[in-house]
């Protein structure tokens, strides 16, 4: 096996199995209805059969939370970890077997809080994985509590006199560390821009980081209030190289040309949190990957052991 | 009494000249050199126990390292140095006290006389610039020093090392060590050829004119030795040196690593473990091997576990505080039944503690620390060498029950230097690829066996066996499972593993007779110190003998039967435990050595402590003052 990623996600192992949608699905999954993390769910299913992905070399990593579920409702291979750390777990899957396909999921708790050390370092060693944020902006799974995103003012269980803080914004930060390769936001309520970010964040070689904005049905339903139902409060961004939806392109009338190779117009449009903007925001592939940089010729136990005897011979006396 | 410093040199020497020295002969002696920061004691002492392997001594060599990189320099806290025991046959322990110094000031000198490291009328070179200093306060600092010293009947011999190295070097920090390795290669008549070797080999990347520089200030060691010390030290040597290789407990530990044939490590800088990810570092990647330096100590544990899931099992490295770090993906590994390996470098504690010195404290945090039962296997090298085997062993293990192995190495067997057999390299010891043929139909990832716990692994990449593995409680299919009865049967399955495990273990062998007045039990790093206390009492006739654990988890089995031949059971080791007779302190609330209350809890039998948490490993003299003491009925 080539340690080499360079053409996997254009070519497989010859394989004559044809994988449908169906394929891939695992249990019922248990989310409340209404939940956003069901249309991610869906639209990676369509993803995998899309890329027709071997279900038995693709690993689906997560935390802990309502979203971190998703690897028991799909039926690859998946590893359903500890709160916060599914990106420490994804690298080591990586490290160990870099042809495997990665995907990564975490809720705002998940990685902007409890795992933000993870998620600032896993952006700068940017191996090639899908990382998806299911950002709805609070505890679900604990009741509600508030989390980094929950905006200022929002009322929880834990502040419920509304939220002290702003709300962080995961796209800014992430905008902001070196070897940032591959950044997009994208809703749970159009599907179709859902899966063409997906497909985008498959494509790209290296780190893709892809916010997911959703509502919890229960504790943050109103989130996006008007937006949701009126797609003309959202910004679309469009590049031929950014998130190419054209049945969504006459949904929404307000459009942004932005060049995903543009940092710091990027890091602009991150910032300004007044208006929601869905697209692309930044993409490189001249980053070098850590598992590639990591790469190590493979030896036989025959050759390790010569080796081991010339160190031995170091340590002689 | 002021002491009187013996002042030696050309034209002032007693007349004393190669040919006309005194020579003693001992089967057992320890030297120190010791220095500020930076000043190369540690270089010169490990080419000085090289050397002395390879001529067939026994050596063991143990580092003396302040908590920083610089500190103050002349400062008694600040003292930087090494230990060399030589022995005629082989050493497993640091000793006693010193016999021979080299102390490069009167303040670090000072600092390991308080802390009683000198044998009393031990021989100390002191380089003498300082009592001629032009600073005041520096030769007052040497008056007091010299006042204090003078009680304890030391030799002090004066040597002008920075005069001698100045006409060498502009900087004498920078080659009093080559001096001084001099001033020993010529006291233990040591070949100079071999020397030389060791010399060029410690320095072989740096360029030639280093190496003819340190050969330069070499010689002029044995020089002025020659013309000016009256006394050489004769330790008999083996005629018969096998194949055998000289390390640190660390560079032991990441070479078994390389034996081991695992091939990613990952890990965060902590003392005193990080110097086995610097050792991998250099030779991991030949191998193939990747060292990942993590963002944080529980981003290395991940990353291990993660790696060990898609593949073949990989290590973590770490000390105290970064094991407690790690605890939460202890717990995972257990539960999801991935294999890991985690060795913990022990060190003083608890918090941030004693950085760089010896402590045997983080036992029951290995075998309890996680919340929840999460058994898992523990085991303890006891030498450098077993450092080695240990990481062959513990992969082994963790593949085959499918589990977390935590090996407990210290302070002391990081830093100290050993000979040891040079082993026989076996492809047998590798990891194999992973498994990535078909799963059976109706295959479950957690097939348990009910007689044993253990199960197939399902390694990515294997069609027919996808499954989601996960913290939460699950069932034979991996399927989370909130029911009593799977988290019963589950929670039997992984601890079935170690009863499993331990009826393969041979009962632990004794040092000495089988029964008797008292028996010593101890774990990692003591072994060698225990049983050499232990042969001394014996030889006094005391009724005592002693055993070495290995394995902690699960303890070696027939422990009972043991204990109950001996009259009293007593730990010995390096963690805190209260004197029974401390104020308050009564046999109920009495907190005791980790070992001991482990062995307390699983044999019924009232096992006694003696530990000390002094930051120095065990003394033999001192375990044989503990085992007189605690004789049952006193000693005869």
């Amino acid at each position: 096996m080539s340690g080499s990623c360079s053409v996997f996600h254009l070519a497989q192992e010859e394989d004559d199995r044809h994988f449908e949608m169906g394929d891939y699905e695992g249990p019922v999954a248990r989310w409340c209805s209404g939940c956003g993390d069901h249309s991610v769910l869906t639209a990676v299913r369509r993803l995998l059969a899309d890329e027709q992905l071997q279900p038995e070399n693709t690993v689906f990593v997560s935390g802990i939370g309502c979203s971190s579920r998703f690897p028991h409702y799909l039926s690859t291979y998946g590893f359903h970890g500890i709160h916060g750390r599914a990106l420490p777990l994804s690298t080591g899957v990586k490290l160990s077997r870099p042809e495997l396909r990665v995907f990564v999921v975490m809720g705002d708790g998940d990685c902007v809080s409890i795992g933000a050390a993870h998620w600032i370092h896993a952006i700068r060693y940017n191996v090639d994985m899908v990382a998806l944020l299911l950002d709805n902006n609070i505890y679900g799974l604990t009741k509600k509590q508030t989390s980094p995103t929950t905006p200022q003012g929002y009322s929880t269980n834990t502040q419920p006199r509304g939220s002290y803080l702003p709300a962080m914004n995961p796209l800014e930060a992430t905008l902001g560390v070196t070897n940032a390769s591959f950044v997009a936001q994208t809703a749970e309520w159009v599907p179709a821009h859902l899966f063409a970010t997906l497909k985008a964040a498959y494509r790209h070689r290296g780190f893709s980081f892809v916010r997911i904005l959703q509502r919890c049905p229960h504790f943050t339903a109103d989130m996006y209030g008007e937006a949701v139902k009126n797609p003309g409060m959202v910004e679309l961004l469009v590049h031929d190289q950014g998130i190419v939806a054209p049945e969504i392109d006459a949904m929404f009338e307000h459009k942004r040309p932005h060049d995903p190779s543009d940092l710091d117009e990027a890091r602009a449009l991150a910032e300004d949190m007044n208006q929601i903007r869905l697209g692309l925001f930044f993409r490189d592939e001249s980053h070098p990957r850590y598992e590639e940089t990591r790469s190590l010729p493979h030896h036989t136990a025959a050759d390790k052991i010569r080796i081991l005897e010339e160190e031995f011979d170091r340590y002689a006396v | 009494m002021a002491m009187k410093l013996q002042t030696v040199g050309p034209g002032k020497s007693p007349g004393a000249a190669a040919g006309s020295a005194r020579v003693h002969r001992t089967r057992d002696h320890s030297v120190e050199i010791v220095s500020d920061s930076g000043e190369g004691a540690q270089k010169c002492g490990q080419i000085f126990g090289a050397v002395s392997a390879k001529m067939g001594n026994g050596v063991w060599t143990v580092e003396i390292i302040p908590a920083e990189v610089e500190p103050p320099p002349r400062s008694i806290a600040g003292a930087s140095g090494i230990r060399i025991r030589l022995g005629d046959g082989p050493v497993t322990n640091w000793g006693d006290e010193t016999d021979l110094v080299m102390a490069f000031n009167e303040q670090v000198l000072l600092g390991r006389h308080r802390l009683n490291a000198l044998a009393p009328g031990a021989t100390i070179l002191l380089e003498d610039q300082w009592a001629t200093h032009p600073d005041d306060a520096v030769r007052a600092q040497w008056d007091a020093a010299m006042e204090e010293l003078g009680e304890a009947g030391y030799r002090i011999i004066g040597v002008p090392m920075e005069e001698i190295c100045l006409t060498q070097v502009e900087n004498a920090r920078k080659g009093k060590n080559m001096f001084a390795l001099g001033l020993l290669t010529w006291i233990f008549e040591r070949d100079v050829d071999r020397v030389k070797e060791q010399i060029a080999h410690t320095f072989r990347t740096k360029p030639q004119k280093v190496v003819d520089k340190n050969f330069a200030l070499l010689e002029l060691g044995v020089q002025w030795a020659g013309e000016n010390l009256d006394f050489r030290v004769e330790v008999p040597t083996a005629t018969e040196v096998g194949d055998l290789v000289v390390m640190n407990g660390n560079e032991a530990i990441a070479l078994g690593a390389v034996a081991s044939g695992m091939e990613l490590a990952a890990m965060y800088p902590i003392t005193p473990a990080t110097s086995v990810s610097h050792h991998l570092g250099e030779v991991f990647e030949r191998f193939g091997g990747i060292v990942h330096q993590a963002e944080d100590e529980i981003a290395a544990a991940g990353v291990a576990i993660g790696a060990s899931y898609a593949g073949k099992c990989a290590f973590t490295i770490t000390s105290g505080p970064g094991l407690a770090l790690k605890t939460e993906f202890l717990g995972l590994a257990v539960m999801t039944e991935t294999p890991l390996v985690l060795v913990d470098v022990q060190r003083g504690g608890p918090s941030t503690g004693l950085p760089t010195k010896v402590e045997q404290s983080d036992l029951l945090a290995a075998l309890f620390g996680q919340p929840g039962d999460a058994p898992k296997i523990v085991l303890a090298p006891a030498t450098i060498e077993e450092c080695f085997h240990a990481m062959i062993t513990a992969r082994r293990l963790a593949e085959i029950f499918r589990t977390v192995v935590i090996v407990l190495s210290d302070a002391n067997l990081a830093t100290g230097v050993a000979p040891f057999p040079r082993p026989e390299a076996r492809e047998a010891w590798q990891a194999g690829p992973p498994d990535q043929s078909a799963v059976p139909e109706q295959g479950r990832p957690y097939d348990w066996d009910p007689r044993t716990g253990l199960s197939d692994r399902f390694i990515p990449g294997r069609p027919g066996g996808m499954h989601t593995v996960t913290g939460l409680a699950h069932d034979e299919r991996s399927k989370v499972a909130y029911d009593s009865a799977s988290n019963q049967r589950a929670s039997e399955m992984r601890s079935r593993k170690l009863a499993a495990f331990q009826s393969t273990l041979l009962p632990p062998e004794i040092n000495g007779a089988d029964s008797g007045d008292l028996l010593i039990v101890g774990w990692g790093s003591t072994r060698g110190a225990i049983e050499e206390a232990v042969e001394r009492c014996r030889g006094e006739g005391l009724a005592v003998s002693s055993l070495h654990l290995t394995f902690l988890s699960p303890l070696e089995p027939g422990l009972t039967e043991i204990f109950k031949r001996f009259r009293k059971v007593m730990t010995v080791e390096i963690n805190y435990s209260d004197r029974a007779d401390a104020p308050f302190v009564t046999s109920e609330n009495r907190r005791r050595g980790q070992l001991s209350w482990l062995l307390r809890a699983t044999t019924l039998v009232d096992v006694d402590c003696w530990t000390r948490v002094l930051g120095e490993p065990l003394r033999p003299s001192a375990i044989a003052r503990a085992i007189r003491e605690n004789l049952p009925g006193g000693a005869p």
